[in-house]
């Protein structure tokens, strides 16, 4: 039971990847709901920079930090599709490592009993011995 | 060039605001950690991570919404819910918000709570409710399943986006001449659409799920049926 409940989640990871790699090129480039919401009432040109009016929007302020990684792409990367692909990639992977880490590690164990999650006596022995393997 | 910022920016709401929302967060987050906890078992947590990775792919899948020049992405409360319960799953969620504006520089850092309470706590917590209440009238179908999950989606993306009229009506940084009821009007109509694409999305999902692994989805775990079940059911009643 449990090593099917991996392949299930090695399978969901691959599908992850493959949308966050190769399906987010094809995704609409328009602002979304919130940002254009808060444009409506100012102008804009061809590189999306304010040329008149009021709107939320100009109050926005430059992002603390930015990074390598900032707005989706790779900084350096030239190759749009790639840069985009692979920053995909990177942050499906670092969301499932401190997602499914941080869960890993505050999970219930052993005789902690009552979840409304299965319940079955063989997960929680289960539990005991990982907790026990674990140390 | 092309807007790749899909959460509150910096400068968007004052600083007292969104310090008074950091808070909020940081307090329900702790809620979630201590009540998602007797979920998480051996099972749920790599599913948890799957989910939070799963939906950080999908907001990056910018769908027009049939608006000229505006565009939807996932906001993934409802999915989360649905998959690993309405704590665990508002955990997800922030966990998303927190990779994206610490790595992805999408949505100011001093914003998070901001961000946190609009899509992670309310939009989980709506969808949840909805969840709770449709999964025990309807149907126990792909069918039954499948509107749940949609109506719930939608739903919780207005009332996201309704925190954030919320937010901006307490620390709104421009001055609207007291139109905050355009903005309010604005993000209600749009995120009506988005909500149609994230219902699809999240129907889409789960009913697929349910259908390779129905003990992965945690609303049907978790919530019994109206009537009593013909089986009785090993533990796991709440």
């Amino acid at each position: 039971m449990r090593k099917r409940s991996w392949g299930f989640v090695v399978g969901g990871l691959l599908v992850a990847l493959l949308l966050a790699g190769v399906v987010s090129n094809f995704a609409s480039s328009h602002p979304d709901g919130l940002d254009s919401s808060l444009r409506e009432g100012c102008t804009f040109d061809a590189e999306d920079n304010i040329t008149g009016g009021t709107c939320p929007a100009r109050a926005e302020r430059e992002h603390e930090i930015g990074g390598p990684l900032a707005d989706y792409g790779i900084s350096g990367v030239d190759n749009e599709f790639l840069s985009t692909g692979l920053s995909g990639v990177l942050g499906v992977l670092l969301t499932f490592a401190v997602a499914g880490g941080a869960f890993w590690l505050v999970r219930r164990r052993g005789s902690d009993a009552g979840g409304a999650a299965g319940g079955a006596p063989d997960a929680a022995a289960d539990g005991r011995q990982r907790a026990g393997t674990a140390g | 060039m092309e807007t790749l910022a899909m959460h509150i920016s910096n400068g968007i709401i004052d600083g007292p605001v969104a310090a008074v929302f950091a808070a909020v967060a940081l307090v329900a987050m702790t809620f979630c950690v201590l009540r998602g906890r007797s979920d998480l078992d051996d099972r749920l947590a790599p599913m948890a991570g799957l989910v939070a990775a799963f939906i950080f792919a999908v907001q990056m899948l910018n769908f027009p919404i049939f608006t000229a020049g505006v565009s939807g992405h996932l906001l993934g409360g409802a999915l989360a819910a649905m998959l690993v319960g309405p704590w665990v799953g508002a955990l997800c969620v922030a966990v998303v918000l927190v990779v994206q504006a610490l790595v992805f520089g999408d949505g100011g850092v001093a914003m998070l709570g901001l961000n946190i309470t609009n899509m992670a706590v309310l939009g989980t917590a709506a969808a949840y409710l909805l969840i709770a209440l449709l999964l025990r009238v309807l149907p126990r179908t792909p069918t039954g399943l499948g509107v749940t999950a949609f109506v719930s989606a939608l739903f919780s993306v207005v009332v996201a986006a309704m925190g954030f009229v919320g937010q901006y009506w307490l620390g709104g940084t421009t001055d609207l001449g007291g139109n905050l009821g355009g903005l309010a009007g604005t993000m209600a109509g749009v995120h009506l659409l988005i909500g149609v694409g994230e219902g699809l999305i999240t129907a889409t999902t789960v009913v697929t799920v349910a259908k390779v692994r129905p003990d992965l989805v945690y609303a049907l775990r978790a919530l019994k049926p109206a009537a009593p079940a013909p089986v009785p059911a090993v533990g796991g009643v709440r």
